[in-house]
């Protein structure tokens, strides 16, 4: 069995984010991590290797310095990292994002997609639903759990208040929660194999059946009009008092607001 | 693409198990407003087997028009049926704006059309306006009136965007639940109906349902709580939840929870609030032993009232708390509750 797993290298947004003075986010001063629902998705197809037998391919888009997150993937027992790095490629939406990643998975031979639901940065959990699009194979978006069973695979998909024991053909899509597995760590020996191991790289020319038109910022529908920090609504009353007296005055604020 | 022919707001009008999601209704109404701005009207497409019964009640929150696709092979959601139906139906009739909710089913549906048809889509919107863009005019650009823009939070909810989409249509947006309000019910209120059905012919794309696993619970939607009593990692443990339940018994609340409550395994998901939970914008919300994260605060910020309990003077929710009581929840909480008892018992 062959699996692609797409990957992204994210700033971590956990310990707060950090600005330039002109309002931009500044990179530079946030850890670059590799998204945590995409980590899950590796863990997944790293998990149906240890059961099954299968070659898991990391790919991901981005700066030449996403390369780390290829080598992290190795680390942990993927099997081959791609890298599709061009200029042309750069200031992407959603849709020119998956025309970029079908364009690089149509040189491979796949019988299983896995994707992150969302990253955390754009928090938009689009592109796995619209590379599946692309190359035109079903989707599972939101999987809990996952088995093979000869050709097909058997996910349960997560839904509000239900899920649905889902079975489809392979190829197939999937896309991961975070919640769905513990990533593994790294080992030692995986690290030191990583460091060594050949990447490759492939730029606009290695995209296959894909249009200029369809890439990078120009290739984008959708275009930023604004963008701001986020301006919070500012802060009531404040008061420290002891036990007794926070009561009361919690009470005269619900009795004047009419709640009670 | 002659963006001219590209008429109307649609709205996709979610059903499960053959009810309406609020989310439909709150699309509806929000569509409204956006159509009135543009001097159309608000067509809300409904998808489905059998749920012909449920445009009375999308009629009588302001649709205009519905356009209904009921097939057998539409019964459950499914993504293939479903995208196929949503974008015939946007191939047909063209539609200038496309709303559809941001749940588990909008976010798998929203991006597998955008990419058949080819436009863009905005996610997860917190807000919808129709405006220029660019925004301000620039020199050598041609500035666009009656355009949807589109705004929504990024980077865990520390920025802000708004996005449009100026050359392709239609303008599609998922849209954050609970946060669009409903337009008032007018009972008796008529919308022109029309049915259509673009043919459905299962392939290997139709997965196949093997079972459905419902959730038993009879939690109450925190989405629909007029006061939350939410608590977080302060609350301490499970067990002491009981002073939250209590206080929420007493003012006429639902018990709600941060992320970290969900994670410890203390409380169900159901009643989470923040980015990766619930929004809710309840009349009052009480934040007990709740830091407030920034993805926290996603959620709640918008409520009418909120009252933060924290013992930790530092803590980011007093940024966005209207009153704010550092001090120890174990102590205040249930002398609160018995003041609140005593209080109503003489009314």
């Amino acid at each position: 069995m062959k699996i692609v797993v797409c990957i992204k290298q994210v700033p971590d947004t956990k310990g707060g984010v950090k600005f330039n003075p002109d309002g931009t986010l500044d990179r530079s001063a946030m850890l670059a991590i590799m998204n945590p629902d995409d980590k899950a998705g590796l863990e997944a197809a790293l998990r149906l290797k240890d059961q099954y037998g299968a070659e898991v391919t990391v790919i991901t888009m981005g700066l030449p310095k996403a390369e780390e997150v290829l080598r992290e993937a190795m680390a942990m027992g993927a099997d081959k990292g791609i890298l599709v790095t061009d200029r042309v490629l750069g200031g992407a939406d959603t849709w020119a994002t998956s025309q970029t990643l079908a364009g690089a998975i149509r040189n491979l031979e796949y019988d299983l997609i896995i994707t992150g639901r969302q990253a955390i940065d754009g928090d938009t959990a689009q592109v796995g639903p619209q590379l599946s699009e692309h190359l035109n194979i079903p989707v599972i978006s939101y999987a809990q759990n996952i088995k093979i069973d000869g050709d097909s695979v058997i996910v349960e998909r997560q839904y509000d208040d239900r899920y649905h024991v889902l079975k489809a053909k392979m190829p197939c899509l999937i896309t991961a929660l975070a919640e769905l597995n513990e990533p593994r760590y790294m080992t030692p020996g995986g690290i030191f194999d990583a460091y060594d191991a050949e990447i490759t790289v492939w730029g606009r020319a290695n995209l296959v059946d894909t249009l200029d038109s369809n890439l990078g910022l120009k290739g984008s529908p959708t275009q930023i009009a604004k963008a701001s920090d986020k301006v919070r609504k500012g802060a009531g009353e404040k008061v420290v008092l002891d036990p007794a007296e926070s009561v009361d005055y919690i009470m005269d604020k619900l009795l004047t607001k009419h709640v009670i | 693409m002659n963006l001219e022919e590209y008429k109307g707001v649609f709205v996709f009008a979610q059903q499960v198990d053959n009810e309406l999601s609020g989310i439909a209704l709150e699309l509806v109404g929000k569509g409204k407003d956006l159509a009135k701005d543009l001097g159309t009207e608000v067509t809300a497409v409904l998808i489905g087997s059998q749920v012909k019964g449920l445009c009375t009640e999308l009629a009588e929150y302001g649709a205009d028009r519905i356009i209904v696709v009921d097939d057998p092979e539409l019964k459950e959601y499914r993504t293939e049926p479903y995208a196929h139906a949503l974008a015939e139906v946007i191939r047909k009739y063209k539609p200038e704006i496309m709303l559809i909710g941001a749940t588990a089913i909008g976010r798998d549906l929203g991006p597998r059309v955008s990419a058949r048809i080819h436009t863009g889509l905005t996610a997860d919107c917190t807000q919808l306006d129709i405006g220029d863009f660019p925004i301000n005019p620039v020199p050598g650009k041609e500035q666009k009136h009656n355009q949807l823009l589109m705004t929504r939070p990024a980077f865990g909810g520390n920025t802000i965007a708004t996005i449009a989409c100026p050359d392709f249509r239609p303008q599609m947006a998922t849209v954050r639940p609970g946060v669009m309000q409903k337009a008032p019910r007018v009972e008796g209120a008529q919308a022109v109906i029309e049915e259509f059905n673009p043919g459905f012919t299962p392939d290997n794309k139709y997965v196949e349902i093997l079972e459905i696993v419902k959730a038993v619970s009879d939690i109450e939607d925190i989405m629909d709580a007029k006061i939350l009593v939410s608590g977080g990692r302060g609350v301490g443990s499970p067990e002491n939840f009981k002073l939250l339940e209590d206080l929420a018994d007493a003012v006429g609340g639902t018990v709600s929870c941060s992320r970290a409550v969900v994670d410890a395994g203390w409380k169900p998901k159901a009643l989470q609030v923040g980015q990766t939970g619930k929004t809710v914008r309840p009349h009052v919300y009480f934040a007990v032993g709740i830091s407030g994260a920034i993805q926290h605060l996603a959620g709640m910020e918008e409520s009418d009232i909120i009252i933060a309990i924290n013992k930790d003077e530092t803590a980011p929710i007093f940024d966005v708390a209207d009153y704010g009581v550092v001090g120890d929840l174990n102590k205040i909480v249930p002398m609160l509750t018995e003041k609140i008892k005593e209080a109503k018992a003489q009314k």
